[in-house]
């Protein structure tokens, strides 16, 4: 199935939605010019190929390898580890290989939190053993083992080594096409993200002014000025720090970013940065009224680490997660 | 122009002026009882009779209402000029035996005076009608007339009941020559006489000693004229024309590239010290109080007297009054030690009393300071090391009786003293004045917990303050002597000078930078500038700081969402490698 | 060895400092738990800091400004600090970190003794609370092959390696 002149390329996931290849396929008949290019040589997800297929692989041989989900569990972690001794180049691609993503909040409890909550707690479950899985238990035919979980979520680059990232919840059809086009011809310097260097701020049409914010809103308690900054109506917008790439496509559809294209590429830790940059802007003097307005803002951490908290600086609930890999 | 002759002196005057001023203008002295230049003559009291020679002989006339004419020949101190005076004189002392003024005048006379009746029974008032006249002619309220006829004749409002026309002006009680009208009277505004508290300013006044300039102001709150238009008396008074009611208060704004701040400080009061007895005891007066009184032209024209106006035998002076003292200011004043040597000093010189310094620790710091010290101790000064407990007037032995008792623990010689004396003065504190932190505010300059402003360095840079250009001098940065004061203000204004001469300002190095290729215009940093130096500029679409404004606060740094602000010197990475360095 | 807070300190070069400087020129005596850094004014006081402190090791952190309203070197750098600090505590609250490990004090360059009573204060708390144990070097890296007992597993074991 190989043709040598051809680039091949790898997809997997890891602890993603889907949402990741629906995007690959999103980018429609622009697959034809993908597939001119690139012969796929491993996508579980879409083809039949096997773990094995890939150990038989020489090392290096696949060219490029677009990784999405984050990494919570052992399969993902040794497939990872797998893909990226046979791939040249490593991709993260999409929010949760990147930064985390939604899963990635998670991080907000622990692992048996997690648990408890999915087998015992949740209005749908019945469950009157209280079984939970096993990483390994005896059935007749033998021993059987599922995957560990463990006691956080990773971003891929917190387990392997990564050479690019392609953000975005899922990534956009251009940004794909783009990035594996340019894979295929000269390859930009390690660490390109494929996306904007600078905030949704700059592609954003909306008005914008010099910021004074005397209330928040929850997106769905106001009905916002047409055509006017969102952040500066009350809404928490995470535009101005995330970065622009996307085609401003919530904030076309009259709803605030969320931040799927990952904090921009000065910022080292979002959560504390939009803190920062929200609560300077309130128009608030006394103690009292900061309090108050904070009281407003319901969850900051889920908000503002909606996309990137396990690669923010304390990887979420620093009481809840376990380190498992080092 | 008129020429005459005044006791064989030729003088040269106006046309229209009186005897009285021409004499005056030559220097030679009419008595007079009812004159005054305010208003126009009366020639009521008869005293300023002089006399003129005619053609057809000698004429007595009153000098304060005749005019001058060419080739008058006057004299004012003719025997027969002065017997006119001692019988207009002893009729009146027959009528006011008491009164000051007429006793000065008869003895002047050489008359001889009468006996002085109890003060209950005197008639002080010699009915010259200057009051009448005032309050009719200047003031315009005719509040007061003359009622009754011959012996019966007086000066009283209608029908002597309280005048509604009355404004209490108290220009009746300035030009009455003998006393009778007090301000005590007036209804409904009393003033105190205060001897010797520096006491409420009269509504005209010059603001302290040695103000500069050194010239009166109007008060016009307190003003009569400015409550009901009336009164004008200092402007009639002035005769340069020097008052002027329409004057108003005018706030000037001036440019200036540095400002020496010299706000002074405040003495405390000591009254909220109860246990010395001041407010409560007339002889505990204060530093200040005393300063006033040995003051040559102060209101005991230099002399050190008690309130009874008895030379004092034996004063105390208690040192530290409020400094360093826990419940009320820490820090020691510094000055009092001095001043409370000079004030041993003078009462030394001015009077033959004992005067016992009661004091924590003497601190004679300064330059020949310690050398005063040892010459106040060979002035057989008395020294007692301790901090009084209390001053009394609860005797507990004879020799205590009608004093003011200072009780001490002397704790050199080890035993609680009780010194009994006439005078007690008080050394208060220096402090931070009241207002100090609402105007240190204005000027970015903050205060120390006593409230004095803070230097920019102890050691280093005491002129300086925080914010450029502002410096500080004297004791509104900390208590400080005359020579201290005047060495910071010297430095305080060679430091502004400098500024001003080098023409140019350095500015912040520690600005901001806005990195146009990172900022995506989110404009979320422009407002938070308290100098506006962050502007949008639309044609990069990037905000930019302007560094001439930019003083390096660094909240644009941190606030910016894009972290495309850096804060030179003090860079995300710099603090972020400091942490890292501060926790290993 | 008992146990020691590391407290970090983040104060501005006006008030704060000044009045750090002030307890030290004044030999008042606080703690050696707090290691200061200077930032120009409280409104430089980035979040990011406060997490990296943390993440760093600190037991506690605090930010020291100027009094409001007025005393403010930069004018009003010190509201920008104090609209931060409750959005942050609470961020701070979600990620498991004790709202009392971070403080905000206004601190006159004046009151040398308030910086030694709030640090005493925190070393206090911070004792009370124990170790954040973020410290680098506390982190004991676990074994990666640990072996799960399976006959009878802890709760903990049961899913989490």
């Amino acid at each position: 199935m190989s043709n040598k002149e051809k680039l091949k390329i790898a997809f997997y996931w890891a602890a993603s939605c889907g949402g990741c290849e629906v995007a690959v396929l999103d980018i429609d008949e622009a697959i034809l010019k993908v597939i001119e290019i690139a012969d796929i040589v491993f996508w579980p997800c879409a083809m039949d190929f096997k773990y094995s297929d890939v150990r038989a692989m020489e090392d290096g041989y696949i060219d490029v390898t677009f990784f999405n989900g984050a990494v919570r569990n052992s399969e993902q972690l040794e497939i990872a580890e797998l893909l990226r001794r046979k791939s040249k180049i490593m991709v993260a691609f999409g929010s949760c290989s990147s930064s985390g993503g939604i899963p990635g909040l998670a991080n907000f409890y622990s692992a048996k939190e997690i648990m408890d909550y999915a087998y015992l707690e949740t209005p749908s479950t019945v469950n009157p053993n209280k079984t939970q899985p096993q990483v390994k238990s005896t059935v007749k035919e033998g021993e059987i083992e599922i995957p560990t979980f463990f006691g956080r979520v990773y971003s891929l680059d917190q387990v392997v080594d990564v050479d690019y990232y392609i953000p975005g919840c899922p990534p956009v059809p251009d940004q794909i096409v783009d990035a594996v086009l340019k894979l295929a011809t000269e390859a930009p310097e390690k660490g390109h993200v494929f996306a904007g260097d600078k905030t949704l701020c700059d592609t954003c049409e909306l008005e914008k002014h010099d910021k004074k914010i005397e209330k928040i809103y929850r997106p769905h308690e106001i009905i916002p000025e047409p055509g006017l900054c969102l952040l500066e109506q009350g809404i928490i917008c995470m535009g101005p720090i995330t970065r622009s790439g996307c085609g401003n496509r919530c904030i076309n559809a009259n709803m605030p970013c969320r931040g799927c294209f990952g904090i921009s590429p000065n910022v080292i830790d979002g959560g504390a940065k939009f803190v920062s940059a929200l609560a300077s802007i309130l128009d608030v003097a006394e103690e009292q009224a900061a309090e108050e307005i904070t009281k407003s803002i319901l969850d900051p951490a889920g908000t503002f680490y909606r996309f990137d908290l396990p690669k923010s600086l304390l990887h979420g609930n620093i009481r809840k997660i376990e380190e498992a890999i080092k | 122009m008129v020429s005459l002759e005044i006791n064989g002196k030729t003088v040269e005057v106006e046309e229209g002026t009186t005897i009285y001023k021409a004499a005056e203008s030559a220097g030679i002295e009419i008595p007079t009882l009812c004159y005054t230049p305010i208003m126009e003559p009366y020639a009521a009291c008869r005293i300023c009779q002089v006399e003129i020679e005619r053609d057809w002989g000698k004429e007595l006339v009153t000098s304060c209402n005749t005019v001058c004419q060419e080739g008058m020949k006057i004299i004012t101190d003719s025997e027969k000029v002065l017997n006119a005076r001692r019988v207009i004189l002893s009729l009146l002392l027959e009528r006011c035996p008491n009164v000051e003024i007429l006793r000065e005048m008869a003895i002047k006379l050489g008359m001889e005076l009468p006996e002085m009746v109890p003060e209950e029974e005197a008639e002080t008032c010699i009915l010259c009608g200057l009051c009448v006249r005032v309050c009719a002619e200047v003031v315009g309220v005719e509040a007061i007339s003359f009622a009754g006829r011959g012996a019966e004749r007086e000066v009283s409002p209608p029908f002597d009941e309280e005048s509604e026309a009355c404004i209490t002006c108290g220009a009746c009680f300035s030009v009455c020559p003998t006393g009778t009208v007090k301000m005590e009277d007036a209804f409904g505004r009393k003033v105190p006489i205060d001897e010797l508290t520096v006491g409420p300013p009269k509504s005209i006044a010059i603001p302290t000693y040695q103000s500069v300039p050194n010239v009166p102001f109007i008060n016009t709150e307190t003003c009569i004229h400015f409550q009901t238009e009336g009164c004008n008396v200092c402007a009639k008074m002035c005769e340069p024309e020097a008052i002027n009611y329409e004057m108003e208060d005018e706030i000037i704004d001036i440019d200036v590239g540095t400002i020496v701040i010299s706000t002074g400080f405040q003495v405390m009061n000591p009254s909220g010290i109860t246990r010395y007895g001041y407010g409560k005891f007339p002889d505990v007066i204060t530093s200040a109080e005393f300063e006033k009184m040995t003051n040559a032209s102060g209101l005991t024209d230099g002399k050190v007297v008690t309130s009874k106006g008895e030379e004092p035998k034996d004063i105390a002076i208690i040192h530290c009054v409020g400094s360093r003292d826990v419940d009320t200011h820490a820090y020691c004043s510094r000055v009092c030690c001095m001043y409370a040597l000079k004030m041993a000093h003078l009462i030394k010189e001015k009077t033959s009393a004992e005067v016992y310094q009661f004091y924590i620790d003497m601190r004679a710091f300064g330059k020949g300071y310690e050398e005063f010290y040892s010459r106040l101790l060979s002035e057989d000064v008395r020294f007692i090391r301790g901090k009084p407990g209390e001053v009394t007037n609860i005797a507990i032995c004879a020799e205590e009786e009608g004093k003011l008792i200072v009780s001490c623990e002397d704790t050199l010689a080890g035993e609680i003293r009780r010194i009994p004396v006439d005078m007690v003065v008080l050394c208060p504190a220096i402090e931070a004045r009241d207002d100090a932190r609402e105007f240190g505010a204005m000027f970015g300059l903050g205060c120390t917990a006593d409230g004095f402003f803070l230097e920019k360095h102890p050691k280093l840079a005491p002129i300086e303050t925080a914010s450029d250009g502002i410096y500080l001098a004297g004791a509104c940065q900390g208590p400080k002597d005359i020579p201290d004061s005047v060495a910071q203000g010297g430095a305080a204004g060679a430091a502004a000078l400098s500024l001003i001469d080098r023409g140019t300002i350095e500015v912040e190095s520690a600005t901001a930078m806005v990195v146009e290729d990172w900022c995506s215009g989110c404009k979320t940093c422009n407002l938070l500038c308290p100098y506006s130096a962050i502007e949008f500029d639309e044609k990069i679409g990037a905000s930019v700081v302007n560094e001439a404004l930019c003083k390096g606060c660094g909240t644009c740094v941190a606030a910016c969402p894009s972290s495309a602000i850096i804060g030179k010197h003090f860079t995300d990475k710099q603090i972020l490698a400091e942490i890292e360095g501060a926790l290993i | 060895m008992s146990y020691e807070p590391k407290i970090l300190g983040f104060l501005c070069n006006w008030c704060a400092y000044t009045g750090a400087d002030l307890a030290g020129t004044a030999r008042m005596k606080y703690p050696s738990n707090i290691r200061i850094i200077r930032v120009m004014c409280s409104g430089r006081i980035d979040p990011t800091f406060v997490l990296k402190a943390f993440e760093e090791g600190a037991d506690g952190v605090l930010m020291a400004g100027c009094h409001p309203p007025s005393d403010c070197h930069y004018q009003n750098g010190n509201f920008k600090a104090m609209r931060r600090y409750p959005l942050l505590k609470k961020l701070l609250s979600q990620l498991g970190i004790e709202e009392d490990r971070l403080r905000l004090e206004w601190i006159s360059a004046a009151e040398g003794d308030k910086l030694v009573r709030v640090v005493n204060e925190m070393v206090d708390r911070l004792k009370e609370l124990g170790p954040l144990g973020l410290s680098k070097s506390n982190v004991e890296p676990l074994e990666e092959s640990e072996t799960l007992n399976i006959d009878n597993p802890t709760e903990e074991e049961n899913y989490v390696k």
